[in-house]
């Protein structure tokens, strides 16, 4: 029995750990999204996760990140497993593999295919990209509460731990902005506002429209990515004689509305 | 010809349609099994239910499924049908000039056959330009940007051998050159996506109209900034406008965004067939209407006036399509075909 607990609290424990990995270009985790196809822990203790992307095509500097970030998770993991990470049904899958196996930087592998790559550039603009639409969600859903425009941007920390909304995706992305703004600026202070621009500068209450009218532009743009990926995801291991789980990709690409918005049109 | 449920005829023309051979005889390589595939998993993701084809008929439909599709059951007035060649995938290309020549000659009034090329050809790229001029007399092409061909991953509008091209197409009058710029599917050409190029080449190159299908989607914020700059860039709504159906409230933003920084000039209807079917993707634009706070925030609607230019007018003006002249030609040219 003792073996059998475990292994379970292993496996959570593993789960946990690839759900802290997101896709950089959607900012969501990769366990929400289903590229996990299967992750287990052996008899021996050891690891084994497999990994499929929406498409045959997807970046691969976008499998790479994943990949990285599911390595450096499954290197945290409390027992020290040895562990064994395989990408399916990629154009470059194999070339990812050798790489990731071999504990290769991401220039290494791609360096012969594609010239050359700055992946920490790529870094800066996911995560700029994640803070702007996380704030995009709770600036909209402190409006959405009839919270004034000075009123929104005066808000520090205390005042925006405070506030609370109904389930939905302010609620969702609340703690997430509250991250990526810690991580984006370490050092403010105690009453500095809570909603800057990713550049650090204050938004005035009468610019506040313009910059979520930029901040739209950036979700667009990556929730078009988003619905494909998810759908693609869904449809890419179903011929059409399932297809008839299409209420399950509607529920599941409706998920991403806002839910006040759900049933707009 | 659509008719409006008030009884008002609009005249169609479809920006983007493809008849291709994605079969698996016709597959060169792994490549183009997972090309096809990535499109019917777009079909299957976006269409409403009652359209959906099964694969067979998806990899390799045929031409009475295409007139039927466009102008029977569909209201087509006319289709731009555009060449893909993508002959490292496929063993006689997806759909070359060719083919799509082979189509149209039933019903020449029906169809505009755009062309294609690949500068990096080089010379071979200028001297099938001409031929394209000579034999089809083509007033348009199809550019892929991330086209494989050798070694090669992708290239760029603004690359040497581009610009060549684009000073002959604009010598022989071949003014619409529409540029795939959609979502990544060959991605380790990170810039074969990338709309940049776009805004050079068309500050370079006034004589010519710059039709972005897919609009750039998804770096609709950088599109829309160069079209703005822009006189002669256009959007063409393929891949846009399927979101209708399933996700309504988001095509609203894109569709705001573009009537915002565009205006209604400058789009462009395609249903991108075969991907999806002209008659449902219509009707919904038809009846759509932006939700009311993201019309508010930006400013714009989408009125019938508006749905008509995109529908067709906007496309008559860049191939000069002489409407009345038109459908006197098409009433002459009945269809042979059954409609089912």
């Amino acid at each position: 029995m003792a073996t059998a607990s475990v292994s379970g609290s292993r496996e959570k424990e593993l789960w946990r750990r690839l759900g802290e990995v997101n896709d950089p270009e959607l900012d969501e985790a990769i366990t929400e999204m289903g590229f996990v196809e299967r992750a287990e822990v052996m008899g021996d203790g050891s690891v084994e996760v497999d990994f499929r992307l929406p498409t045959y095509w997807c970046s691969p500097n976008f499998a790479f990140l994943m990949l990285d970030g599911v390595r450096k998770g499954l290197d945290r993991l409390s027992w020290a497993p040895a562990y064994r990470v395989k990408l399916h049904d990629h154009m470059f899958a194999e070339e990812v593999n050798r790489g990731i196996e071999a504990g290769r930087t991401f220039g290494d592998i791609f360096a012969e295919l594609a010239g050359d790559k700055d992946i920490a550039a790529l870094r800066e603009t996911f995560s700029m990209k994640a803070f702007k639409r996380r704030q995009e969600a709770v600036l909209r859903g402190l409006r959405e509460h009839g919270l004034t425009d000075r009123e929104i941007l005066g808000m520090d920390l205390a005042a925006y731990d405070a506030a609370r909304f109904e389930p939905g995706e302010a609620a969702a992305q609340k703690p997430r902005y509250r991250a990526a703004l810690l991580e984006r600026f370490p050092d403010r202070r105690a009453g500095d506002p809570v909603f800057v621009t990713w550049e650090g500068r204050q938004i005035p209450p009468a610019a506040l429209s313009a910059h979520l009218a930029e901040l739209r532009g950036v979700r667009v743009n990556m929730e078009f990515n988003g619905a494909l990926c998810r759908g693609l995801k869904q449809t890419r291991y179903k011929e059409l004689g399932v297809v008839d789980g299409e209420p399950t990709l509607v529920d599941f690409i409706m998920d991403r509305v806002p839910a006040r918005n759900a049933p707009a049109v | 010809m659509y008719r409006t449920p008030d009884g008002k005829d609009i005249f169609v023309v479809d920006g983007h349609t493809h008849f291709w051979d994605g079969s698996p005889e016709n597959q060169r390589n792994i490549h183009g099994k997972q090309f096809i595939d990535c499109f019917y998993a777009y079909h299957t993701n976006l269409s409403p239910k009652e359209q959906l084809w099964p694969k067979g008929k998806f990899e390799k439909y045929s031409a009475d499924d295409l007139y039927r599709d466009l102008f029977i059951d569909g209201p087509d007035d006319v289709a731009i049908v555009q060449s893909t060649y993508l002959k490292d995938f496929y063993k006689d290309g997806f759909n070359t000039i060719e083919r799509n020549a082979e189509v149209a000659k039933r019903y020449p009034e029906r169809f505009i056959v755009n062309g294609s090329f690949d500068p990096r050809d080089g010379e071979k790229a200028l001297e099938y330009i001409h031929f394209m001029k000579e034999t089809y007399d083509v007033k348009g092409v199809k550019m892929y940007t991330a086209e494989w061909n050798g070694a090669s991953k992708g290239w760029k509008l603004t690359d040497p051998d581009a610009y060549k091209c684009f000073e002959l197409c604009e010598k022989l009058g071949i003014r619409n050159i529409h540029v795939h710029k959609g979502p990544t599917i060959i991605p380790l050409s990170k810039d074969a996506f990338d709309v940049h190029d776009v805004d050079h080449a068309a500050t370079d190159f006034q004589g010519l109209n710059w039709i972005i299908e897919h609009c750039g989607l998804p770096r609709l914020d950088d599109f829309c900034w160069i079209a703005t700059q822009e006189t002669n860039v256009y959007g063409g709504l393929a891949v846009a406008l399927p979101f209708i159906h399933l996700r309504p409230r988001y095509f609203g933003e894109v569709i705001a965004e573009l009537l915002f920084w565009l205006g209604p000039e400058k789009l462009l209807f395609g249903s991108d067939y075969a991907i999806w079917t002209p008659r449902w993707l219509v009707e919904k634009f038809w009846a759509y209407q932006i939700p009311q706070d993201i019309a508010a925030e930006r400013g714009v609607q989408l009125t019938d006036e508006i749905k008509e230019k995109i529908l067709g007018l906007n496309a008559t003006r860049l191939y000069n399509i002489d409407i009345d002249a038109k459908k006197k030609a098409l009433a002459s040219s009945p269809f042979g075909i059954a409609a089912e």
